[in-house]
Formats: structure tokens, sequence, C-alpha cells
């Protein structure tokens, strides 16, 4: 009895074989079915899950004590996220904290990282290298703690050695956040000066331009595309994070503390609050699509 | 680019074996359990931290292995830091036992997550005090839902140094131009507008609050712009309690809302300046806690058996004394190291206990018994929470 189904296995490895050997499309896509279904359930799927969400609500239950899911699709989440004034202030602080962050980490990086990229030799310039991306071997939480050690109002390393520090409130998230991001906006910096031609350099000073000249005409446009790239991951990083207020923002609350706070309460609520800063960053990418900014990252 | 992408590679593969190590580290105390006991029993307790100690936190503090070992129940802990998470947690039906304040037990009864308890089952229940057994909000409709574990109350606490006179009202923390403004602190939860409303309805009259956690429209709001007007005198709200523990003791903070656990911390370490924690004239709001077990429990016998062990005299001594609160049993008092323990804690004193005003989940149904007007849900008040601190 096993004799007979013994070569039809074979024969059906053979075939599938073969059909894979005349369609190499059906191939590819049968290779990629692994790490696109990942993309597609879990990546998609827990956005998709997050939206609908968003559009269901809470009704009080009699008791007035559980709330029930409702799940019939509404807007009201979204009504009360925008008339609300407490979430916009919250939504515009964490944008405002967002922005900030951006500007602060492009201006320190920017000299940075023309100097690592076009005038440092070949070992300063590794050492810069590793010396820059040293920081992201320490965890989120050791560097936040370490920060709040140094801020400290009651004591603290800038405390002592300073005589004032700027305690824990929002100057102080923005200027933590900005010191945890910044790598992300050298490194993507530095790369965009190691690719900009010397030629280039040259040729401006050659037609006598002067060294203002030669970075506002020839070196800023070239690097606007890596710039632009950086900033999407200061700018991004900085929306979602919401643990650095609880380690040195005092009482500031950027979106995510609200959304922290209300899942367990009302969930839906927290879905829509969460969908805002994933709107913002979805209309930040189509804006800088066309600077050529995403084949940077 | 390529560097890039060869170097996000390396990070990448780094982190992975990164948290391979880590999970692999942080799981090997939880299978320390497997060891000891000779039964088969599982259990899974979901508590305040302080509350299941099983020597993690610090190697002398452990009344879970002991209890694994008498009782063959192999045993996990997680602890909350938040009645809200305590909620939800219990929600999932993966814990067997929740060790709830009044503000998540009733949510929990009414959403079907908590069982009846079978009292005859509990050895321990007639040595309970008899003041914390079938309240309000650890009994619905003289059904018994939750077994008393301890109770206190929250105190104000200020630093004895930097803050004269010495406070005598929670005045000192809502008053508008505070000297010791961005060094007040507050409880970082929905509940604590409780706190100010309890102030309101001592010097507020004619709001007429007389139940801090049944509050209409008029008296919620007074009770929120009074918190709102405390906002900008806060330098940090607290929840973990280490973070409190913390302010006091490099003097970031100087007054505020407090649990007798963090004030014991802070007087324990001597490089803090002198702090101490008294019950404003006031009165107090206060937590009192129950031991609650899942309807969707498959452990019910080990839940009991950790019941049992829990409010037993010589383990109720020991949290009690490890977290600074008041044992539910009163045998504990004879086995507690300081003897004046229970006194100092009022214990016994129900006269004492009924001044307070535990902690209870707002429901739209007045529990003032108010039938004219509706009052605010606890929903309403996680939403002005949002509209207190964000603002």
């Amino acid at each position: 009895m096993t004799e007979p189904s013994a070569p039809q296995v074979h024969g059906v490895r053979r075939r599938v074989a073969r059909f894979f050997a005349r369609h190499p499309r059906a191939a590819l896509g049968a290779q990629l079915s692994a790490p696109g279904g990942w993309l597609l359930i879990i990546y998609i799927g827990s956005l998709a899950a997050l939206i609908l969400t968003s559009l269901f609500r809470l009704v009080d239950d009699p008791t007035g004590l559980v709330t029930k899911l409702d799940t019939s699709i509404g807007f009201g989440n979204f009504d009360r996220v925008i008339s609300q004034p407490v979430y916009r202030a919250v939504a515009l602080r964490t944008l405002g904290a967002a922005a900030t962050v951006t500007v602060i980490d492009a201006v320190i990086a920017l000299p940075l990282a023309f100097y690592m990229g076009k005038v440092a030799s070949q070992r300063a310039r590794r050492m810069l290298v590793v010396a820059v991306t040293l920081p992201l071997w320490a965890g989120y939480l050791v560097k936040g703690y370490a920060w709040r050690a140094l801020l400290d109002p009651g004591g603290g390393a800038f405390q002592e050695v300073f005589g004032h520090s700027l305690g824990f409130g929002y100057a102080s998230s923005i200027v933590v956040l900005a010191y945890l991001w910044f790598p992300f906006m050298v490194i993507p910096l530095y790369a965009g000066f190691d690719r900009l031609p010397d030629s280039l350099l040259e040729a401006s000073t050659d037609l006598g331009a002067k060294a203002g000249r030669t970075f506002v005409s020839v070196v800023v446009p070239q690097i606007v595309p890596s710039l632009v790239a950086g900033s999407i991951f200061t700018f991004s990083l900085t929306l979602g994070d919401f643990y650095m207020n609880r380690i040195v923002g005092g009482t500031t609350e950027f979106i995510g503390n609200i959304v922290y706070r209300q899942f367990s309460v009302d969930l839906p609520f927290a879905a829509a609050y969460a969908v805002i800063p994933i709107v913002i960053m979805v209309g930040l990418l189509l804006a800088v699509r066309r600077t050529g900014a995403l084949d940077e990252l | 680019m390529k560097r890039i992408v060869k170097l996000i590679a390396v990070f990448a593969t780094l982190v992975v074996v990164l948290i391979a190590c880590g999970s692999s580290s942080s799981s090997s105390p939880k299978s320390s359990g497997t060891s000891s006991g000779s039964g088969s029993g599982k259990l899974s307790i979901l508590a305040w931290p302080g509350y299941a100690e099983n020597g993690s936190t610090s190697k002398d503090t452990d009344w879970v292995t002991p209890f694994e070992k008498q009782s063959g129940c192999n045993t996990t802990v997680k602890t909350f830091g938040t009645s809200d998470e305590a909620f939800q947690l219990f929600n999932t039906g993966q814990y067997d036992v929740v060790s709830a304040s009044g503000d998540s037990s009733l949510r929990s009864v009414a959403n079907g997550d908590a069982a009846v308890i079978d009292t005859a089952k509990v050895t321990t229940y007639a040595d309970l005090a008899d003041f914390l057994k079938a309240k309000a909000w650890n009994s619905v409709d003289g059904k018994i839902y939750g077994v008393p574990h301890g109770w206190g109350a929250n105190l104000l606490m200020y630093n004895e140094t930097a803050v004269t006179p010495a406070p005598t009202s929670w005045g000192a923390v809502f008053e508008a131009n505070s000297p010791y403004k961005g060094k007040v602190t507050a409880y970082d939860s929905p509940i604590y507008i409780a706190d100010a409303a309890l102030y309101l309805s001592k010097t507020k009259a004619d709001l007429g609050i007389t139940n801090p956690y049944s509050l209409d429209e008029e008296q919620f709001s007074a009770a929120v712009e009074l918190l709102k007007q405390q906002k900008p005198n806060i330098g940090e709200y607290w929840s973990d309690y280490l973070k409190e523990q913390e302010g006091f003791t490099k003097g970031s903070l100087v007054l505020g809302t407090t649990w007798q656990v963090i004030t014991n911390g802070v007087k324990a370490d001597t490089a803090s300046p002198p702090v101490n924690a008294i019950i404003p004239s006031e009165g107090s709001t206060a937590w009192s806690d129950s031991w609650m077990v899942s309807t969707k429990s498959k452990n019910v016998d080990c839940a009991y058996k950790w019941i049992n062990w829990i409010t037993s005299p010589s383990v109720q001594a020991q949290v009690a004394e490890y977290f600074g609160e008041a044992p539910a049993n009163l045998k504990a008092c004879t086995e507690t190291s300081d003897k004046d323990f229970c006194t100092t804690y009022h214990a016994e004193d129900k006269a004492f206990y009924d001044q307070l005003a535990f902690w209870t989940t707002p429901t739209a149904k007045c529990l003032d018994g108010r039938s004219d007007v509706t009052c605010k849900a606890y929903k309403d008040w996680t939403a002005a929470w949002d509209e207190i601190k964000g603002s």
C-alpha cells in the first residue's frame, strides 16, 4: 500500500517545483508571504484595530459602575478630542515639544555632522561616530533617571555645581528628549555630508564664493533630504513619548500620558486620542515625500 | 546609506540578543516556585506593591515562599500601580486573587469579575475586625465579595524644617499663593478629587458635601476648580510611592499627601530632612483593602489558602509593619515586632476608623442617598483628572 503513495508525494513536490520555476513571480510571492503576512497582520492589523476602536464608544450600564462597549460606528470620541480645550492644549504642547526637540537637534547636529563628514580625519571620524551612537547602548530608563539625578532641584548635580537647575518640567522634558534622539539626527546628516562630493565645494570656492555662501547655496540644498530624514526621527519619537514626563517632566503631560491614563477606563477614547499623532505623522510624511527625504530613511 | 543599514542590522541583532538574555534571567525567579511545595496547585496573585512580597524586593521580606512551602501552591505575583490598573488586569481573568481598594472593588463586582466569598472557608474571618467586614466597598446587597486585609489613612506629610508653621489643615496643599510653590505633591489618580471634596465639605458648607465620593455637578466642579488652582504649586504628582519618598528625602518636595509607609521610608533614611505626617483637622480620605477571588479562577482552593495565609496573625503582622498600615486581623497586634504598632496605627480604634472617608467607586446614583440629582461617575472623574493635569 505504501509503495504507490511515495512516488505520488514525489510527484506533488516536483509539480510544485515546476510551477514555481515557470512562474517566478509566484515564487517571489510565496517567499515574501511570511514577512508580508507579518506586516499585514501585526503591523497594519494593529493599526486598523486602533482606528476601529476609536470609532466605538462606551455606554454606562444602569449601575453606573461598569461601562459596556457599544460597537456602533461614530465620531463622538473625535468630537470630544477636538471640542475640549484640554485635549487641544495637550496635543499642541506635544507638537511644540516635538518641533523644539527637532530644532535643537538640527542646530547642534549640523556643524557636528559637517565636521564628521567633511573635515575630520578617518580616525577622528570613526571615533565621533562611536561617540555619537554610544548613548544608544544605554537603556531609555537608565538615561532618563541619570538626567533626573542631574536635574533634581533638591540637590541634583546641576543644583550642586551651578547653583541652579531647570528642575522638573516642560523644559527639562524637551532637553532630555533632545539628548535622547540626538543620534537619530546626526547619523543621517553625517551620511549626507559624507556623500557630498568635495569637488562641489572646491568648485564653489574656485568661483569665488566665501564659506557662508558655499554653505547656503551648495551644502544646504544637498543636505536638506538628510535633514528632513533626521527630523522625521526626532519629531516622531518625541510625539510618541510620554514616559520622560514621568521622570523629568514634573506635572507636564503629553498625548501619551492622556492615552496611558484613559486606556484602562475609556479605551475607545484613548484610541481616538492615539490616532492624533498618527494623523500628524502621516500628514508630515506626505508633505516631505517630495523632498526625497524618504529615500534617506 | 549602506553603512546605516549595516549599523541598524547590528543594533537589531544586539537588541534581540539582549532581550533573549533579559527574558531568560527574569523568568528564573518565577520558576523558583516549582521546586518548593508538594502539591500541584497554582496561584496567581495581583497585589499592591508590598502586599505579596516574595523576596524579590528585599531578601528578608518574603511571606510568599513560606506560603508556597506550606500550601503547595506555586505562586506568581503581579503588582499594580493604580486601582485603574488593578481593575483592568483583574478583568483579564488571568489572576486568581487581587488586593482591591474601594475605588476598584465595586467595579470588579459589577463587571462580574469578583466571586462571592464563602466566609466559612476563610478560617480567620472571625478574627478580622468587625468594623471592616461587609462594608460598602467589599460587599454588595449583603453578599461578601472581599476579605479585609488592612487599612490606612492618606496623611499630610511635611518637611519640618522647610514648612513653618506646621500645617494643621489640608488648606496647606490647596492654598492659591503657596509659599511652597513647586514643592507640593499630590496623589496621581482621579480618586484624589475626593481629597479636594473632603476639604470643601469642611470649609465651604454651602456646597453641602456630605460624602466626598458622591458629588453632584456643582460640588464636583468646585472640587475640580480647587485642584486646578493647586496644580501650579505641584512639583510632581506621585503614584509610585518610591518617587514621593525620593522627593522628600532629597528635598524637592516638602508638603503633600502621603501614606504611612512612605513617611517611614523617609524617616528611616538618615540623610533626609525631618518629616512629620498628620491627619489634618478636616479628617482624611483613606483606603481599606480587601482580597477578592476571580470568578474565572481555576485555582479556588489555592486562592482560599492564600487568603487564610495572608490574613493569619503572624503574616498580617509582617505585612502591616512592612507596608505601614493597620492590620485587619487584630490578633496580629500581639505579633508585631513593635509592640505599640497597633496603637500607632489605630488598628483597634473604631472611632478613628469611622471618621475616615474610605476610597469607594463614585457612581451616577449618588452614594449619599440623594435621589433628586445624579452624581458624577468614575468615568467623569477620570475625564476631569485629564482636565486638571493636562491644563
